[in-house]
């Protein structure tokens, strides 16, 4: 027993002993830090070189950089080498060269420079300049093509602000012809800057030049709106095809390998891939063995119907590098899978493709279809949103292509502006997004709901404040002769004047006075209740009747209460809009709505102020909305729309309503609102009312047709919805409810006041009816 | 592996202690000691095989020579044969050019294969070595890499290879030679697929922003790269490492200084040319404080001088707001990793300059750049910028340094994993994954476009039942007279009764499809089931009968408008309750609501997939067992997920006490009603605690139809059957 024991004692012992010896050096690797002689490690940059102690010149950077403006080659430009910043102090504007009558020019060009010609960049002083554009059509320097123009280079030269290119922007959509389809315009561009379809990487200048997409002729010139694309195209369930693709192929040549390999991933269930040999003239001299049978497949199915039922639908390579199917692709709310290696795909400077296509390898063609089953369903419904998204606020029109590029130059001239990656890349984009508003996202009405949720407990002081309580701009029109009297004791705006004060939210009141009558001295004005300040500004173009909107400096909360002097509203109304206003702070809030239609026999857009079940408009005359759009109404909005305003006197309340509605795609909010009519019975509703004057109506639908054809569509949309206190009209007792002078009769004896009693629900825009003499 | 040696450890102690015990008690105290030996010494075998075994096979992918530092003092030689000729660096290589994807396309993992070569120190004929010793922070990229999940030990599998010559800094090499020196690796290929890490490229006197070695097609890694030596999608512009930053980052962790000065130019020795337009700024703004090195000690990186004044380095960076970042001889300077990591938001004045990871980082929200032409204006530029910028700038600042910046090792990661994203671009990382501090979510890009589906989708009624056969019946009725409404899906959540057959269901003008339930939970209701077809989804109980079909119409079309937000009939609200310093439930007639119950609500289905699986805590679990509260939980969802507030639709309904429903409480008594309440009232401080706030938001209005109680003939109205009973 106990020899057994000794000798198991032993064997463990001895065993312990060579696991060890044997293994025993592995288990070093569990502490290698431990006990070791650790060779010391230099630093890959020694003091010396820290401190750039040595450092050395060969050029003083002055001289260095004054050399390399002098010198650099074409395909070595750079902003800070090519363009001339002193140009561009005085603001950025464009100028367009004079185009010449004899010269063709395809109809893609003009839309373009029409859009620039009507655009806010635009400029017809070459001085004050930053950017030209030419009037010579560069668009296609195929030299094989009808739109080719010659002698191009001479024509150039002897242009008077061409100065070797510089702050210039050349369009260009083909470059190069048949075999080898080069990108060379044919032309020295010198130190122009080259927008161009089509572009690789190792011919793109990057922060200089500008990757465009291809677009058809028949590509929208303006407008362009995301709803019917949306509305069709994005169903929640799956589509019947996964992937697919319908187009030419070359047989051989530049870039026909990949598509004449496509045929392997075809599997006529769900993935289609369908060619066809025909192009050209002589394509069946060409032939390849596959043809016929590529083409009987090829006619089997329809191009539309194929975007449109497919999930992943492929953009490959033509001869050149981008193709129009990357716009079809976009514009059938289909995902593009880019097979196109080395193409710098379209404004990739700023729009973040990753999120919304997918990037395949023309290398690993066969891998495609693997890649896109990869994907998971929540992938591909955000793939869906986010391209979709693009496609509506850079690619659906010529103008935002262009003012996308365009904007893309100003950023980089003012390379210290904010507007990064995520304003681009989200709704409502960088187009609409002024960089010199504030200098954070955060301060832009879209962006405020999250970020107030977000740092809701954090932040304090004046930003609180502005976003908290607003600003009551009240325009005061009136006519001389008129029999109101300003500052007596009673009168439509003192009264007005009483109620806004009255608000907790009030943070200042200011009267723009557009009155023809001299402002009535300090004296005269009421003192307000709680010391809010009421400043009078009287505008420089007292006939201009967009000044109501100049946003003032005077405007430091994030809320505007817009109201006409003669709005008869009361304190619970004004609170409660600017409590519905807070949760909605991109959109217009207000009282007095006005809805658009169709007029079919007219062939026009009709314009009503009738009572409704909806409305799309809602009118400044009693409307709350974000300062914001004050900037974008005098800086953003295009010469022709502010002259239809000046001209017409009139409409500036419908134009702010589109330019909201345009720049969020969302539908105004109305809010409830006591009614002011003396008989409720029907006829006010359906019949005319006296002050319901045909002209008025008549000039104000002429606005809404001019503004539809500017814009370029019909922004407006409409809604059902009208906003009421949680309690509104409740079989409740009147004192649980926090707003109750919205539903009581008693306060509304106040419009006796009214010296001109409304007959109807309102009455704000019709004055302005009255030709002003 | 390792973690189960802890488990396995406790395993044999018990059993081997209960066998202790047994031998103690019975033998004397000699035996007993002999027994303590024997079970030690199991112990210790068993101890040993078990970390034998996970060594073992960790053993073989990692090779000796790499992981042992020490080993780097006597490293085996390898001398350059003079007759190979490299090829020159070609400047036009793109990922399509010059990769070759097929060494990378066998693998299905996603993951790209990077090999290691062994470390040798290549000599010249004359045994000179031809680089300098290998460098700490060379060797820390080796060690990254090596530990990183793209490792590989197989050359045959791997599709990335990294030379372990040390070419950080061009003048610790000879170029020519390591030119030669890597032709003569094993795999060269003439470069393809070999990443070359460099920081510091060119040396005196014309600092090229390029490293001046003969790489020939491979990538290369670069601290100063300028945008024409760049190869877009090819290259990858790294960070100047600076060890100065990381001890900024710890001075900043430890005290928060006031920023005293708004501008600090910290470099030493920037050129003359833009010494003298700082240094005339600086004289007229008191807030610009411009140092440069000490004249007494100009090596020393840690201090800085203005004059006669002395200032630690990089300490004084903590008291600026901005730092300036201007070129020197080379275009990359350690001073943007340096100020980062002070939270000094670095102003980049360097033309040309490719900026740190370009290719996925936007610097526009971090740092401050502008032409060398513009340095004069800085101050007027500097001053403009609004304090919610600077904080905001500050933050990005500080995140990309922690995430990217901060050690070599996270430095060569990044840089893989950009190499990664181009080799898989279907699964690379987004903008936002590699730009957004905040995490975003799938709800931003359900919701990225401003608009809801379209009318003719319609929506889906989910009825949750149970039992009340009579009541769904009359609910179905109901509802399926709604024009919009494209299908009815049954839960029915009772495992202990079959559905009854289809003939005694009631004829309805709309598909209904029954779904069965495994378990009697209420989040089934929410479960994101596929016959689920439209976007919208209207969750009903069975037995809210009262809703009319002007009432739903016009619901739905409130939620088409506020597609992100819970839509929907009966409303509740939370108050503070200041005595019990707790929040309440309140189902009274308030003026305000913070949540719609989903007895009778339209949502998104998105919603659906997060109430399933991306619910925080244990508040699904919760609500399952608890038979309660699964509509708070939902409101208290979208809340944190969108930051608003549900929408109330018309007025007020007698609703028949849709929180009963849930707890299948049928006779209503009113002890009982009140017990409902108050855990109702826990609900809502138990979920607040677990999501560390009140996500709700609270309003005072309800959406109505337009012409809602205007004096008009019904004729003229759209919806008239609103608030009807």
């Amino acid at each position: 027993m106990q020899a057994k024991q000794r000798y198991i004692l032993l064997f463990l012992s001895c065993a312990f002993l060579a696991l060890c010896y044997f293994g025993g050096y592995r288990l070093k690797g569990l502490f290698p830090d431990r006990g070791r002689h650790w060779p010391s490690l230099d630093c890959y940059m020694d003091s010396e070189e820290l401190m750039e102690h040595r450092s050395f010149w060969s050029l003083p950077p002055k001289q260095r950089q004054e050399e390399a403006k002098a010198n650099t080659v074409r395909e070595q430009c750079r902003m800070e080498t090519c363009f001339d910043f002193s140009k561009c102090v005085s603001g950025f504007k464009v100028y367009i060269h004079p185009v010449e009558e004899m010269v063709a020019m395809s109809s893609t060009y003009r839309k373009i420079l029409n859009v620039i010609t009507e655009s806010r960049y635009h400029t017809t002083d070459a001085s004050q300049a930053c950017l030209f554009i030419l009037g010579l059509d560069t668009l296609d320097r195929d030299s094989l093509s009808s739109d080719y123009v010659r002698g191009m280079q001479s024509k150039l030269n002897s242009l008077p602000h061409w100065n070797g290119g510089q702050n210039h922007i050349i369009f260009n959509f083909y470059s190069g012809t048949w075999p080898d389809y080069t990108e060379d315009l044919g032309m020295d561009i010198g130190r122009a800057i080259l927008a161009k379809a089509s572009i690789s990487v190792q011919n793109y200048r990057p922060s200089f030049d500008i990757s465009l997409p291809l677009v058809h002729k028949e590509h929208l010139e303006r407008g362009g709106d995301i709803l019917p694309v949306y509305a069709e195209n994005i169903p929640a369930a799956s589509k019947s095809y996964l992937l697919a693709f319908k187009g030419k192929r070359y047989v051989y040549g530049i870039g026909s390998e990949t598509r004449n390999s496509l045929y392997h991933l075809h599997n006529s269930r769900d993935v289609i891939m369908v060619t066809t040999c025909k192009h050209g003239k002589s394509w069946k001299e060409l032939k390849d063995e596959r043809c016929e049978e590529d083409n009987a497949e090829y006619d089997r199915y329809d191009y539309e119907v194929l975007l449109h039922n497919s999930t992943f639908c492929l953009v490959p390579r033509g001869r050149r590098l981008g193709s129009f199917r990357f716009i079809e692709v976009l514009q059938a709310g289909c995902i593009p899978v880019l097979l196109s290696n080395n193409w710098v795909i379209p404004f990739s400077e700023i729009i973040d493709w990753k999120t919304s296509a997918i990037w395949a390898d023309e290398r690993l063609l066969l891998q495609v279809p693997d890649i896109v089953r990869s994907i998971e369903a929540e992938r591909v419904m955000a793939l869906r949103q986010q391209s979709q998204l693009l496609w509506h606020m850079y690619f659906s029109s010529i103008d935002r292509i262009i003012f996308t590029t365009l904007e893309i130059v100003l950023q980089r001239i003012q390379q210290h502006l904010w507007r990064d990656g995520r304003v681009w890349n989200s709704f409502p984009g960088g187009l609409v997004t002024l960089p010199y508003y504030a200098d954070t996202p955060s301060r832009l009405p879209w962006n405020q709901q999250s970020s107030a949720s977000a740092a809701a407990l954090v932040t304090g002081g004046q930003k609180d404040k502005n976003a908290s309580q607003f600003t009551a701009v009240i325009y005061s029109q009136h006519q001389t002769g008129s029999p109101f009297v300003p500052a007596t004791s009673s009168g439509p705006l003192l009264h007005l004047l009483r109620v806004v004060s009255r608000s907790q939210h009030v943070a200042r009141i200011v009267v723009v006075w557009a009155s023809d009558a001299p402002k009535p001295p300090p004296s005269r004005w009421p003192s307000l209740t709680r010391g809010i300040p009421l400043h009078i500004v009287v505008p420089q173009q007292k006939q201009n009747i967009g000044e109501r909107f100049r946003p003032l400096d005077l405007i430091e909360t994030d809320a505007v209460f817009s109201l006409d002097e003669d709005a008869t509203l009361t304190t619970d109304e004004i609170d409660f809009a600017f409590h519905v206003w807070r949760h909605f702070p991109e959109r217009i809030v207000g009282f007095p709505a006005r809805t658009h239609y169709w007029d079919d026999t007219k062939g026009q857009w009709g314009y009503t102020s009738k009572w409704t079940n909806e409305y799309s408009m809602v009118l400044t005359g009693a409307a709350i909305y974000h300062r914001y759009y004050h900037m974008l109404y005098t800086d953003w909005l295009g010469p022709l729309l502010h002259k239809t305003v000046d001209q017409s006197r009139n409409c500036e309340d419908i134009l702010i309503n589109f330019l909201v509605s345009h720049v969020t795609r969302q539908p105004p909010i109305k809010v409830s609102q006591r009614k002011q009519y003396k008989n409720s019975n029907l006829s006010t509703v359906t019949s005319r009312s006296p002050w319901n004057d045909p002209d008025h109506f008549l000039q104000r639908q002429t606005c809404l047709n001019t503004f539809v054809a500017l814009f370029g569509y019909m922004p407006l949309i409409r809604s059902a919805v009208r906003f009421d206190p949680v309690l509104f009209k409740d079989p409740v007792s009147n004192l649980r409810k926090k707003y109750r002078q919205m539903e009581s009769r008693k306060y509304a004896t106040q419009k006796k006041i009214l010296p001109s009693d409304p007959v109807s629900c309102w009455v704000g825009e019709e004055r302005k009816g009255v030709p002003i003499r | 592996m390792r973690g189960n040696c802890p488990k396995l450890f406790t395993v044999f102690t018990e059993n081997s202690s209960s066998f202790a015990n047994r031998t103690s008690i019975t033998l004397n105290f000699r035996h007993f000691f002999l027994g303590f030996a024997y079970i030690l010494l199991f112990i210790c075998l068993a101890l040993s095989i078990i970390l034998w075994i996970p060594l073992h096979t960790h053993q073989t992918q990692v090779p000796s020579v790499l992981f042992d530092r020490a080993s780097l003092d006597h490293l085996p030689e390898l001398v350059v044969l003079n007759n190979s000729l490299p090829l020159p660096t070609q400047k036009n290589c793109t990922y399509y050019t010059c990769f070759d994807v097929y060494k990378c396309s066998h693998t299905h993992s996603g993951k790209i294969g990077v090999y290691v070569y062994p470390v040798v120190e290549f000599v010249d004929k004359d045994k000179v070595p031809i680089t300098r010793k290998i460098t700490l922070e060379f060797y820390n990229i080796l060690k990254a890499i090596t530990k990183s999940v793209y490792f590989t030990s197989d050359p045959n599998e791997a599709c990335l290879f990294i030379p372990t010559i040390d070419l950080l800094n061009q003048n610790r090499i000879r170029p020519k030679d390591v030119g030669k020196a890597l032709t003569s690796l094993p795999y060269w290929n003439d470069g393809r697929n070999h990443l070359i890490f460099n920081i510091l490229p060119g040396s005196m006197p014309e600092y090229y922003p390029f490293l001046e070695v003969d790489i020939g097609y491979a990538m290369m890694t670069s601290g100063g790269f300028s945008s024409l030596t760049y190869r877009s999608g090819f290259d990858v512009s790294v960070p100047i490492y600076s060890p100065l930053a990381g001890e900024a980052a710890e001075l900043r962790k430890q005290n928060f200084q006031d920023r005293k000065w708004l501008v600090i130019s910290s470099q030493p020795n920037i050129h003359e040319d833009f010494r003298e337009v700082i240094s005339e700024m600086a004289a007229e703004h008191p807030k610009f404080l411009v140092l440069n090195s000490c004249a007494s000690s100009p090596l020393d990186p840690r201090l800085r001088c203005r004059d006669e004044e002395i200032y630690n380095f990089p300490d004084i960076l903590l008291n600026a707001t901005f730092c300036l970042v201007v070129r020197g001889a080379r275009l990359g300077q350690p001073a943007l990793s340096e100020s980062l990591a002070a939270g000094c938001i670095p102003v980049v004045v360097s033309d040309s300059y490719v900026l740190p990871y370009a290719e996925v980082i936007d610097w526009k929200s971090a740092v401050l750049q502008l032409y060398e032409d513009d340095l004069s204006k800085i101050m007027d530029l500097l001053q403009c910028v609004s304090s919610d910028r600077i904080s905001e700038m500050r933050r990005k600042g500080n995140w990309i340094y922690t995430r990217y910046f901060s050690s070599m090792e996270r430095i060569a990661l990044t840089t893989l994993r950009i190499v990664n994203d181009r080799v898989f671009p279907h699964i690379g990382r987004s903008y936002s994954d590699w730009n957004d501090p905040d995490e975003r979510h799938l709800a931003c890009n359900t919701f990225a476009l401003p608009i809801g589906p379209p009318r003719s989708q319609g929506f889906t009624a989910v009825v949750l039942t149970y039992d009340r056969l009579e009541s769904l019946f009359h609910v179905l009725e109901r509802i399926s007279k709604a024009p919009s409404l494209a299908k009815i899906v049954i839960v029915w959540n009772n495992q202990f009764r079959d559905p009854p057959p289809i003939s005694s269901w009631p004829r309805l003008p709309k598909p209904l499809q029954i779904v069965r339930t495994k378990r009697n939970q209420l989040s089934n209701r929410f479960y994101p089931f596929p016959e689920i077809e439209t976007e919208a989804i209207l969750a009903m109980d069975d037995d809210i009968i009262m809703l009319t079909t002007d009432e739903l119409e016009f619901g739905f079309e409130v939620w088409r408008q506020f597609p992100d937000r819970i839509v929907g009939f009966p409303s509740r609200t939370h108050v503070w309750d200041g005595p019990n310093n707790r929040w309440k439930y309140e189902s009274e007639w308030t003026n305000n609501v913070s949540m719609v119950l989903t007895g009778a609500a339209f949502y998104h289905r998105v919603y659906n997939y997060y109430y399933s699986s991306a619910m925080p805590g244990d508040i699904k679990s919760w609500v399952d067992d608890h038979m309660n509260c699964e509509d708070i939980a939902m409101n208290f969802l979208v809340a944190n997920l969108t930051g608003k507030a549900p929408i109330k639709v018309a007025p007020r309904k007698k609703f028949k006490c849709p929180e009963c429903v849930n707890a299948d409480l049928l006779s209503v008594d009113l002890s009982d009603m009140t017990a409902h309440m108050a855990e109702r009232s826990e609900c809502i401080n138990r979920f607040a605690h677990i999501y560390g706030r009140l996500p709700l938001r609270s309003v005072e209005f309800r959406a109505d139809p337009v012409l809602f109680k205007d004096n008009l003939p019904d004729a003229f109205k759209r919806f008239n059957e609103i608030g009807s009973l």
